[in-house]
């Protein structure tokens, strides 16, 4: 699979003001019984979008709503993306469209996840979350414009806001670049290590009679 | 690695023509999506089915040594590790699934992944870091009776809240803590995720070495000798510095219960429902009123009373043999509560042996609970294992988020004590309370 790219983009934002969404709401447990990446996107917050009988609700659940239709980043609530390490969370937001999430922290294993999957966990001060949060609610035109490159999100007033990013990461997605590719350049020092440190499990062979 | 977070990281390895670095050092179980029902059944669920067979051709096809459907060794990763004696002080472990943290119950360093890594790991054994920061999670004090091991990490997260700590490792110290045996110390590391915490570990000591000695997977003879005093020396130095701390008392935990829709939301058992008007956080008065619809509880009402449909006693939190042995002292010769379905799931294939060698399984089954075969169950609910929509569970596994154990169901978070006293009443009940208890 190629590594995802990520340069600029701007677009339109969708407001979710709940604190710590899990990975349960974000893909409920009993669609992970797939075996490959795909069709995801009707997995995402399934149970907020959808009836028993498999029908939208009424009204529908925020990202279904279609005046934010195509809109690309989602505004949180504080530690998104909490629990699982499903990696089907991810999956699943970018299969909707969702190219950032904008929140004032996310889950450890979250964040590492969306990074390498090219959606941007970017983390925001409150005041700036606050207004970008109310902008998404009132202006539906608004658009925000993220810059990789920079690290740098621009509101829609023109200000420029610099947002951190971790700089490995940076780099990879803005040169496209595949991290296990990177780590298979580092053979000789694994193999030093591994000499090294030979230590004592070895999973094929129990040392014990049972 | 089990089933269901690892087939697109070997689709993703065949795709590079890449093999399995150190099958040596990996090992695979299916306990997520298989069924707890008697294991001569074919798995009814055609996915779920896929998925299994998917991990044994994996499995086959790279040389990974495999604790399938069928064998004797199958169980819930978090617990199949420890019991083989893989899981050993000062080692690095990994696996797609946030409840690895349970590992570092011996002193290891153990976090969960997403599948991209999983894939990394099979390929190079290595995986790219920051390092964290450190949290110390100070425990003094003795636990009195009918409190136990969970209601002190349910404390803890109940404390710093779900998100107190995201980027940081968890060292669990302290007195309560030395005090704990293996089983409980891997029951507080596994909800580290729960506190935000990617790891949580305890020092190995005297226990950590008793419960792993003469294990299939452990070292033996010389070797063992040498690994112990290596292992010795995995502590925190006198006096170091964390990046933050908190300590608790243990003299004064009660037994907890979860009210709401996330792992943060418990209270001591003698405690009543929050009120949102009472937050002065508006984030935190709108994320309480909502949990508290989803839930349908009344602030202000005791969490002593609410009737519960099932008891879920099971998961890599609270599915090993002593959480059996607990269950088992206080549903011995009684009869659970009419209409209320008990379910006792063991965490591993050997825990079910061990529980029917101690005649467990008869004291479940005579007190009208029902005895299954080992895995994820009811934890996950992606196994024909959940709660009808609007159904209230007591459970004894770590989250409780909205329709965490079957769309539309209602957890209740609580230790193997409490919801075996529970089971017996039919509403949540204060294990103190029970004969041999005493405050």
């Amino acid at each position: 699979m190629a590594a995802p790219k990520v340069g600029t983009f701007a677009t339109g934002l969708v407001p979710l003001p709940a604190e710590n969404v899990d990975t349960d709401q974000i893909v409920p447990a009993r669609y992970l019984k797939v075996i490959d990446k795909a069709g995801l996107a009707d997995a995402l917050f399934h149970d907020w979008r959808f009836e028993a009988d498999g029908s939208k609700k009424s009204p529908p659940f925020v990202i279904d709503e279609p005046r934010y239709a195509g809109h690309g980043i989602l505004v949180a609530g504080d530690n998104f993306g909490t629990g699982s390490s499903r990696e089907h969370a991810p999956w699943a937001l970018g299969a909707f469209g969702i190219k950032a999430i904008l929140a004032t922290s996310f889950a450890d294993i979250f964040k590492s996840n969306a990074l390498k999957n090219g959606i941007l966990p970017i983390v925001l001060p409150a005041p700036l979350h606050a207004t970008l949060m109310q902008i998404a609610k009132d202006d539906l035109a608004a658009t925000v414009t993220i810059d990789l490159a920079t690290a740098t999100l621009t509101t829609p007033d023109g200000a420029a806001h610099h947002f951190p990013i971790d700089l490995f990461s940076q780099k990879m997605l803005l040169d496209g670049l595949d991290e296990l590719d990177y780590i298979r350049t580092q053979g000789g020092k694994i193999e030093a290590h591994e000499t090294s440190h030979p230590g004592t499990i070895n999973t094929l062979q129990p040392n014990t009679p049972r | 690695m089990h089933e269901v977070t690892s087939p697109q990281a070997f689709t993703g390895l065949r795709g590079r023509g890449l093999k399995v670095r150190r099958p040596d050092r990996t090992v695979a179980t299916a306990d997520h999506s298989i069924p707890t029902t008697p294991r001569n059944l074919p798995i009814a669920d055609e996915m779920a089915a896929a998925q299994v067979k998917q991990l044994e051709a994996n499995c086959a096809e790279f040389g990974v040594p495999l604790h399938g459907w069928e064998s004797p060794n199958q169980g819930i990763v978090h617990v199949i590790g420890p019991e083989l004696g893989l899981t050993q002080p000062g080692a690095t472990i990994v696996c797609g699934d946030s409840h690895t943290a349970t590992h570092g119950a011996f002193g290891a360093l153990a976090f969960g992944i997403g599948t991209s890594e999983v894939e990394m790991v099979l390929a190079t054994q290595c995986l790219l870091q920051r390092k964290p920061k450190t949290y110390l999670v100070r425990v003094d004090g003795t636990l009195r009776p009918g409190v136990s091991a969970k209601d002190i990490i349910l404390a803890l997260i109940a404390r710093i809240g779900v998100g107190g700590g995201t980027g940081h490792v968890f060292e669990y110290a302290g007195s309560a803590i030395r005090a704990l045996s293996m089983e409980e110390r891997m029951t507080i590391c596994n909800m580290s995720i729960e506190g935000g915490a990617r790891a949580g570990l305890v020092a190995p000591d005297e226990t950590t070495f008793a419960y792993l000695k003469g294990r299939p997977h452990a070292p033996q003879g010389a070797d063992w000798d040498a690994a112990v005093a290596r292992w010795r020396t995995l502590t925190s130095d006198e006096g170091a510095t964390y990046d933050k701390e908190i300590v608790i008392d243990a003299n004064t935990l009660e037994p907890m219960v979860t009210y709401g829709t996330n792992p943060g939301m418990g209270l001591p058992i003698s405690g009543t429902i929050p009120n949102p008007a009472d937050e002065s956080d508006p984030a935190a008065a709108r994320a309480l009123t909502r949990a508290l619809e989803y839930m349908d509880l009344r602030a202000g009402d005791s969490i002593i009373g609410r009737p519960v449909n099932t008891v879920f006693i099971g998961s890599c939190t609270n599915g090993r043999i002593s959480d059996l042995r607990l269950a088992a002292n206080v549903l011995k010769g009684h009869t659970v509560a009419k209409g209320v379905r008990v379910m006792v799931v063991p965490g591993s294939a050997d825990v079910k042996r061990q529980a029917e060698r101690e005649g467990l399984d008869t004291i479940f089954r005579d007190a009208g609970a029902d005895w299954r075969e080992a895995g994820c169950s009811m934890c996950i609910a992606m196994n024909g294992d959940q709660l009808a929509p609007g159904e209230y569970a007591i459970s004894t596994s770590n989250r409780n988020f909205e329709g965490r154990q079957g769309k539309g169901g209602r957890t209740f978070l609580a230790s193997p004590l409490t919801a075996a006293a529970t089971a017996l009443t039919g509403v949540i009940a204060d294990p103190r309370t029970l004969p041999g208890m005493s405050r």
